[in-house]
């Protein structure tokens, strides 16, 4: 049993006590002296023409201070683009302006047209609605495949066409793979869509931008994974800021989930304006803004064929996917439907030849970005589906169907350009069975029956690639960023340890998992560490929060930090015993001879390196502070298998969920509470976007889902009681806790085993339903149904 | 402009405010009690949960004009009076029911009131008793654990390591 405080240990977690109690420190609790608050105007048509924005009335009310339009931004840079895609024939992707306030055309429903700065905020909405806007209405693309058409409206009238890029992977592959699903003995093809969703954290995005008229100096808070990104992002390519004078914080951040790793325009726009007034400018955003301007998540609609031999062993995969860009390119856009996405197409199996074409499409909506899991779970989605038909088609268990392919020996060079180090599928599938009393099923559903309804089990086993990402390899791949990360260890004289980190927590829980790794490293009480994180500031230049990475890339270049730090403490604590430094072990917070009964506490030796009276000023520098940036040698591959189980009231064509259960490997786990924790909140966003979500867009580009009245959140009793297990354990071999990463795997894994389930239900029901595009309503479900008799 | 005056959390206080002042904007603009939090505009959500007059009201549905004269409780209010963690909310710290923390005022106030309606609640009673509560983070299952903790009722403890 691990020490409590130590790996290992579920302790409770510091942060919660004032989040418990009301005394979180969120952006918009941030109010400074002197500030003036923004009101965004936004366009209500998907597609129009700016004749006029006529501002007098409105500066002329109470309290106006500036209506700021687009000509106050003259001069000043489009929010940029964090990664370049290469299409087939070699050219860059197209890539489109995207200006802080919109220039002469509005493309999406929810586009900043201006904004109005005013004292108070309720005198900024005032005036907002006495701005007199002329737009032209324009003929809107909605639809992907209709973009793309010869003749279609254009989106931007500067580009050649609505295509960004069209992407082939592996292209080389490309001819083999074509003629291996021409000679297969069966193909089973599935088209499918991959529903739009939106990310809702319960925290709306908030901006306070603040100048220092003396220092030259600006400030911004908000509401970001990571501070360090949007500092150089909105520093050095739209405000032209240089990063000493950029300070960007982003304080207790009410939930992420992708939608805020990106810059926005809102971000820029309080910096711009703080200066531009001299006082601080603050926006809020409302939920309805927040369905409107929050980048939403995946949007591809997908052709996937599955090719096999006459035993079933999978021979090939081609899929062609048409994935949604929105009207502008958000931060990361171009890569999530790329390199998140095809080199997953292997998911667990061997099958030795794959093609990915992605086509990406430019349509009057919002941008569309990484939402937890992003490119991963439309990669998951559709393989599993896919292979779930194949089964039915073949009169094989999808179980065996898929243990027979399954990749069993590491590591495993998928051909889809990534290394797979350590997986065990058998045994997560085994667990998953166990844990969901797969035996049993047989009697539930012929007890289900008797009441009436249909029972389904269904299925699904993932792969994600997390611990994003070495950099030298991203970088061929076309990101524009590294993606190593980086930690300060600053011991104190009297022996407590400040960590600054450059991973970002908005609910992960750093401040506790992180102090336990450093803890179990020296030995002291995790209470003596404060993790300090989401301050420009405060750590050195770091990546932030996303892609499962904290753990595997921030907590490793803390461990990093620790060991400088424990070898320097090595060499101090050797003179302080005049020993030899290689005999010298550290042990809960005691420096010994090896051999011997001496001994100096930590606190002796961190005394000394800030009093260095008897100190070997020769060899090493008097204090105690190391840094450290760690950028990983491979992805990491958590893996896991999922199975849920459900009853459809054929009456209705409502599914309810009556039971789910997780077997995840994770290698190492830290705080096995929070990663349970972080796996039943991944299940209930896999839940949300396979049963109830959908993010709506009507054909003239108008927004039909955005409030909570129309946009359906899983609520309490939509979900049932999830079982987690992550007792498979194949830790990772290239980072020094063995650690594999889980903020995703819940929403990665869990869409197809919903899917498969309901399937699967209606199948034995004798309804012969191929396949149901999510959400799973009762009215798709029955209307599914009804189709096939 | 409105003189107003109410208890929050056992303390007099008094404000002046437009009509259309939503009492949630009185918290935390006027009284910087910035633990009741906006989540939605659309009264969906329950993060600004607070208790008026003993009953749980959505502060972002009432006026702060209308709550003149009454008894307010917030998040501030829950500790005991040493300060500690009050019974509901050191069982979401030990059953680990709040992660990124926005949602959990509100989910705090509402299962007071829960409890305080009916203190043996079973699991469906809880979710149902949720459904103004949105989380996004932590799927429910540890914020109903929480609860029946706090109720007194048996429930798991949080995992251990894999041995």
């Amino acid at each position: 049993m691990p020490k409590d405080g130590g790996i290992g240990s579920s302790t409770k977690r510091r942060e919660d006590v004032r989040f418990l109690s009301g005394t979180g420190n969120y952006t918009d609790d941030i109010n400074l002296h002197g500030q003036l608050y923004a009101h965004f105007v936004r366009s209500d048509v998907a597609h129009g023409r700016i004749n006029s924005i006529g501002a007098e009335a409105a500066e002329a009310m109470p309290g106006v201070v500036k209506v700021f339009t687009a000509k106050d931004f003259e001069g000043v840079g489009g929010v940029p683009c964090g990664w370049q895609i290469t299409s087939i024939d070699g050219n860059p992707m197209q890539e489109p302006k995207h200006p802080v306030l919109a220039e002469g055309k509005v493309r999406h429903v929810g586009d900043p047209i201006a904004v109005v700065v005013a004292e108070s905020l309720e005198q900024a909405r005032d005036a907002g609605e006495a701005l007199e806007i002329d737009i032209e209405m324009l003929d809107a693309v909605v639809d992907m495949k209709k973009a793309l058409e010869p003749g279609a409206t254009k989106v931007h009238d500067d580009l050649d066409s609505n295509l960004c890029y069209d992407w082939g992977f592996v292209q080389e592959n490309k001819d083999a793979v074509d003629e291996a699903i021409k000679n297969a003995d069966h193909v089973t093809t599935l088209e499918l869509v991959n529903n739009r969703l939106v990310a809702n954290p319960m925290e709306p995005r908030v901006a306070v931008g603040d100048y220092n008229r003396s220092t030259d100096e600006h400030t911004l808070y908000t509401t970001s994974q990571n501070p360090h990104v949007i500092r150089l992002l909105m520093g050095a390519f739209v405000l032209g800021i240089p990063e000493h004078k950029l300070r960007v914080v982003a304080p207790d951040v009410g939930g992420g989930f992708g939608t805020k790793i990106f810059h926005y325009a809102e971000e820029a726009f309080c910096t711009f304006a703080a200066k531009a007034l001299n006082r601080p400018v603050k926006w809020t955003s409302t939920r309805s803004e927040a369905f409107m301007s929050d980048a939403h998540g995946r949007d591809h609609v997908t052709k996937i064929e599955l090719a096999m031999d006459a035993d079933n062993n999978f021979t090939a995969v081609r899929t062609e996917t048409h994935a949604n860009m929105g009207a502008y390119l958000s931060t990361f856009a171009p890569s999530v439907p790329t390199w998140l996405h095809g080199t997953l197409m292997a998911g667990n199996y061997k099958t030795p030849l794959i093609y990915v074409n992605v086509k990406a499409v430019f349509t009057n909506t919002v941008p569309v970005d990484a939402y937890r899991g992003a490119g991963r779970p439309e990669a998951t989605f559709q393989l599993e589906r896919v292979i779930d038909k194949a089964a039915r088609e073949r009169g094989v268990s999808p179980i065996e169907l898929r243990r027979q392919n399954f990749i069993t020996e590491f590591p495993y060079a998928t051909p889809v350009a990534v290394e797979y180090d350590t997986g065990d599928y058998h045994a997560t599938m085994d667990k998953v069975l166990e844990m969901s009393d797969h035996a049993g099923f047989e009697a539930r559903a012929a007890e289900s029956k008797k009441n009436g309804k249909l029972r389904g089990f269904g299925i699904a086993h993932y792969i994600e690639a997390c611990g994003i990402a070495p950099s030298n390899l991203v970088g061929q791949l076309g990101a524009r960023a590294g993606l190593y990360e980086s930690a300060t260890v600053r011991v104190n004289a009297t022996g407590s340890i400040s960590v600054m980190t450059g991973s970002h927590s908005h609910g992960q829980g750093h401040e506790t998992s992180f102090a336990q790794v450093v803890s179990e490293m020296i030995g002291i009480d995790a209470n003596q560490i404060d993790i300090i994180h989401g301050d420009t500031a405060k750590g050195p230049m770091g990546m932030g929060t996303y892609g499962s990475r904290s753990i595997a890339v921030g907590g490793s270049a803390m461990v990093r930090a620790t060991e400088k730090i424990i070898a320097k403490a090595k060499k101090i604590a050797a003179h302080l015993m005049e020993a030899s430094e290689g005999d010298i072990e550290l042990k809960d917070g005691q420096f010994t001879v090896a051999g011997t009964d001496k001994s100096v506490a930590w606190g002796d030796v961190t005394l000394a390196a800030y009093v260095p009276h008897n100190y070997p000023l020769e060899d090493i520098e008097p204090g105690l502070e190391e840094t450290a940036f760690y950028d990983p040698a491979n992805f990491t591959y958590p893996s896991g298998g999922y199975v849920c189980e459900v009853e459809v009231d054929p009456e209705t064509g409502k599914a309810d969920v009556v039971a789910f259960s997780a077997a995840d490997d994770f290698g190492n786990v830290i705080n096995p509470m929070i990663v349970e924790g972080q796996v039943h909140g991944g299940v209930a966003q896999g839940f949300g976007q396979a049963m109830m979500e959908n993010c709506a867009y009507d054909a003239d580009g108008q927004l039909i889902s955005a409030s909570y009245m129309d946009y359906a959140m899983p609520r309490a009793l939509d979900l049932p009681m999830i079982q987690v297990d992550h007792s498979c354990q194949t830790p990772c071999t290239h980072n020094p806790l063995g650690v594999k990463g889980c903020g995703e795997a819940g929403a990665i894994g869990s869409p197809p085993a919903f899917v498969n389930a309901v399937i699967d239900a209606l199948n034995r029901g004798g309804h012969k339903v191929d396949h149901i595009d999510m959400p799973l309503s009762p009215d798709r479900i029955w209307s599914a149904m009804h189709a096939a008799k | 402009m409105n003189s107003i005056k109410m208890r929050v959390n056992g303390k007099e206080v008094s404000g002046t405010v437009e009509g259309r002042t939503l009492l949630v904007d009185f918290l935390r603009k006027d009284l910087r009690l910035t633990g009741t939090h906006v989540g939605c505009d659309t009264t969906q959500c329950g993060a600004c949960v607070v208790h008026v007059n003993g009953n749980p009201v959505k502060a972002c549905s009432m006026l702060a004009a209308e709550a003149d004269g009454a008894e307010v409780g917030t998040i501030e209010g829950q500790a005991n009076a040493d300060g500690s963690l009050s019974v509901i909310q050191a069982a979401f710290q030990e059953h680990h029911g709040l992660q990124c923390g926005f949602c959990t005022p509100g989910m705090i106030m509402a299962a007071a009131s829960l409890l305080k309606e009916n203190p043996k609640p079973s699991e469906h009673e809880i979710r149902e008793y949720l459904d103004g509560n949105i989380c996004r983070c932590t799927g429910y299952h540890n914020i109903v654990k929480a609860i029946l903790a706090a109720s007194g009722q048996e429930v798991a403890p949080p995992a251990m390591a894999a041995e």
